[in-house]
């Protein structure tokens, strides 16, 4: 896993759910056929109102016309992000568009599962509302081992909540990797 | 140590006498559900993890319901419902209820209820948010996705964090013009959509034990608006009587200890509440109906798991009677089953299809349809600006179709009500 990540901020508002993230009309297409699998990247948050996307200003898409993936690779959002359905569509289309973790106040249940067990984008939570202290198109870096979050287009450093019990999940990949890692996949 | 219901099952499924909230767990899984939009890729990971020719843990205990795109003519759509076939095949799966032949049922949680797989005491996991909704049965009940269901077809368990429980507590005997629409969205404003997030949601008291399984389904079925991770009601002799007729299998009933350790507990008095919306675009946007009353409408939609079973539409027959509706009004049966029922329940001597067509209703085949919107061609898809009362379960921005659509969740009762008027309007106008 990597130990650093640094990106782009794309920043968000309060209960982004799985249809703003990945709008149900698009998940016909296959999870497994690399054209097909591009259509998730194409697609990532295009549910999200115009107005409400890329914040303070808004109106910044996620994804460019045209193209499949974002030039924004860390998420920055507000409580309850990936609430509503259990679609692992929604982690799955964020990967594919490039984000490599995600900052919120707040999870879904199912959704959080989801970016965990799968190994799609790292969860983490933060106690202070960074989405209104971020904007779109910040430089970000942040510390895997510290728990910290740098904002290099403003210099300022916040903590990120540890990861917890999850973080041996996360470190090796998804629940099969750590499965095997624990000797945990005989049935039962 | 006292329990709660959920700690109790969860306990049995990790053969264990007693688990602590916050203990992340192995539990061993009773049923395995899923449908045509999560089955295939869950299928894929199956297959890459375990191998091409692997077999499931259990090929009894996995039951295929494809529901949510089927009446379409989109091709993805169509190849979907194909692998479901093909893996169900090629693992011998039973309960896999094709479409296009008498087995198809509809939307998978009403058709779990129907064809008996809700037994007390169980765990259900499916890859779907609404898997909750089998927590009425006195079961625990909850979604996963793709890559966890996987996990679970190839060796029967998955981890979980048991939950804390919140307590809500229905006093009081239900009035005509209220339902259980009506007190999930009274505790979704109070809770808000993250208040249970984690959390399991038990829901007793005089008023909720007098309703029908249906009904019922309806409570538990929106925990899940609330971030619940499973809603649950323990069983009784309603819920044996209706389990009992549709399965012999054995199954145990548990029951929160008195002094079980709750998170939090709400009390209501049914007498003191009134008919409701969720205003969009949130499900905890609460509006007692009375307060929007006169908000033009563009369509009506009365279906889903939440609000497309019988119980639903004999409410909403009981204000369409010999009226007219003044904008489009779908009828959306949940199951084939339901569908049938509405050619043979009568309401005042009709049908209950009769009543909906001579109100001027279309009434579409059964599936989740546009609940959640959809490929272009569902029936009832919200378009442009459209206001649509419905009584599906969820209204963030999109959710049945264009994103420049509002969506007010309300009871069957209330869209049949604002149906006939072209506006949001209380039942109590009809009753």
């Amino acid at each position: 896993m990597e130990t650093v990540i640094q990106g782009k901020a794309y920043v968000l508002g309060k209960n982004i759910d799985t249809d703003q993230i990945i709008p149900a009309e698009h998940l016909v297409y296959s999870l497994s056929d690399p054209e097909e699998v591009k259509l998730y990247g194409k697609y990532a948050l295009s549910g999200v109102p115009p107005e409400q996307g890329g914040l303070p200003e808004g109106n910044i898409p996620f994804v460019k016309d045209g193209s499949f993936n974002s030039d924004f690779t860390i998420i920055i959002a507000g409580p309850n992000f990936g609430c509503g359905s259990s679609r692992e569509h929604a982690p799955f289309a964020l990967k594919v568009a490039g984000v490599k973790a995600i900052i919120a106040e707040s999870y879904a249940r199912i959704f959080y599962r989801n970016c965990v067990d799968g190994g799609f984008a790292i969860p983490y939570e933060t106690s202070e509302q960074l989405n209104q202290l971020i904007s779109t198109g910040d430089e970000l870096k942040i510390d895997v081992a510290a728990n910290t979050i740098e904002n290099l287009t403003r210099n300022v450093t916040y903590k990120l909540n540890p990861l917890g019990d999850v973080f041996r999940i996360v470190e090796a990949g998804g629940i099969f990797s750590y499965a095997r890692q624990e000797n945990l996949m005989a049935q039962s | 140590m006292a329990q709660t219901i959920t700690q109790k099952i969860l306990s049995k499924a990790a053969n264990r006498k007693f688990v602590d909230a916050g203990e992340s767990i192995w539990l061993n899984v009773d049923i395995l559900l899923t449908h045509d939009v999560c089955g295939p890729p869950t299928f894929d990971i199956f297959k890459e993890e375990f191998g091409k020719d692997a077999k499931v843990w259990d090929p009894k205990k996995i039951v295929v319901l494809p529901d949510h795109y089927i009446f379409t003519a989109n091709e993805h759509a169509h190849r979907n419902i194909d692998l479901l076939r093909q893996f169900a095949k090629e693992q011998g799966l039973e309960n896999y209820y094709d479409v296009g032949t008498d087995r198809y049922k509809g939307v998978c949680h009403v058709a779990l209820a129907e064809e008996g797989f809700n037994l007390p005491g169980t765990v259900l996991f499916g890859t779907d948010s609404h898997t909750c909704t089998s927590g009425a049965f006195g079961m625990f009940g909850t979604g996963i996705g793709n890559t966890d269901a996987a996990f679970i077809l190839g060796t029967g368990k998955l981890w979980e964090k048991v939950p804390e429980s919140i307590k809500f507590t229905f006093d009081g005997e239900m009035p005509e013009y209220l339902t259980a629409k009506d007190l999930i969205l009274q505790i979704l404003g109070d809770i808000t959509t993250d208040g249970a997030t984690y959390r399991a949601m038990e829901f007793d008291g005089e008023a909720v034990f007098s309703l029908p399984m249906e009904e019922r389904m309806t409570l538990t079925n929106m925990a899940i608006e609330a971030g619940g991770m499973n809603g649950i009601i323990a069983a009784d002799k309603i819920t044996e009587a209706y389990v009992k007729v549709r399965s012999n299998k054995p199954y145990e009933v548990f029951q929160s200890d008195p002094d079980a350790v709750y998170h939090s507990r709400y009390h209501y008095n049914v007498r003191e509440l009134e008919p409701v919306v969720a205003q969009p675009h949130s499900p905890d946007n609460r509006a007692t109906v009375r307060s929007v009353q006169g908000t033009k409408i563009t369509k009506s939609y009365i279906g889903s798991c939440t609000g497309g079973k019988l119980t639903d539409f004999v409410m909403a027959a009981k204000i369409l009677k010999g009226q007219k509706v003044a904008v489009t009004t779908n009828i959306v049966p949940a199951t084939v089953n339901v569908a049938r029922q509405l050619e043979c329940e009568l309401y005042d001597g009709q049908t209950l299809k009769q009543i909906f067509e001579d109100a001027g209703c279309s009434i579409a085949l059964p599936s989740c349809a546009a609940c959640l919107g959809g490929p272009a061609d569902t029936v009832g898809r919200s378009v442009d600006n459209d206001v649509v009362v419905s009584t599906t379960n969820r209204n963030f921005p999109g959710r049945m179709g264009s994103k420049h659509a509002g969506v007010y969740l309300a009871s069957p009762l209330t869209a049949a009500a604002s149906a006939i008027t072209g506006k949001l309007t209380d039942p109590r106008d009809f009753l």
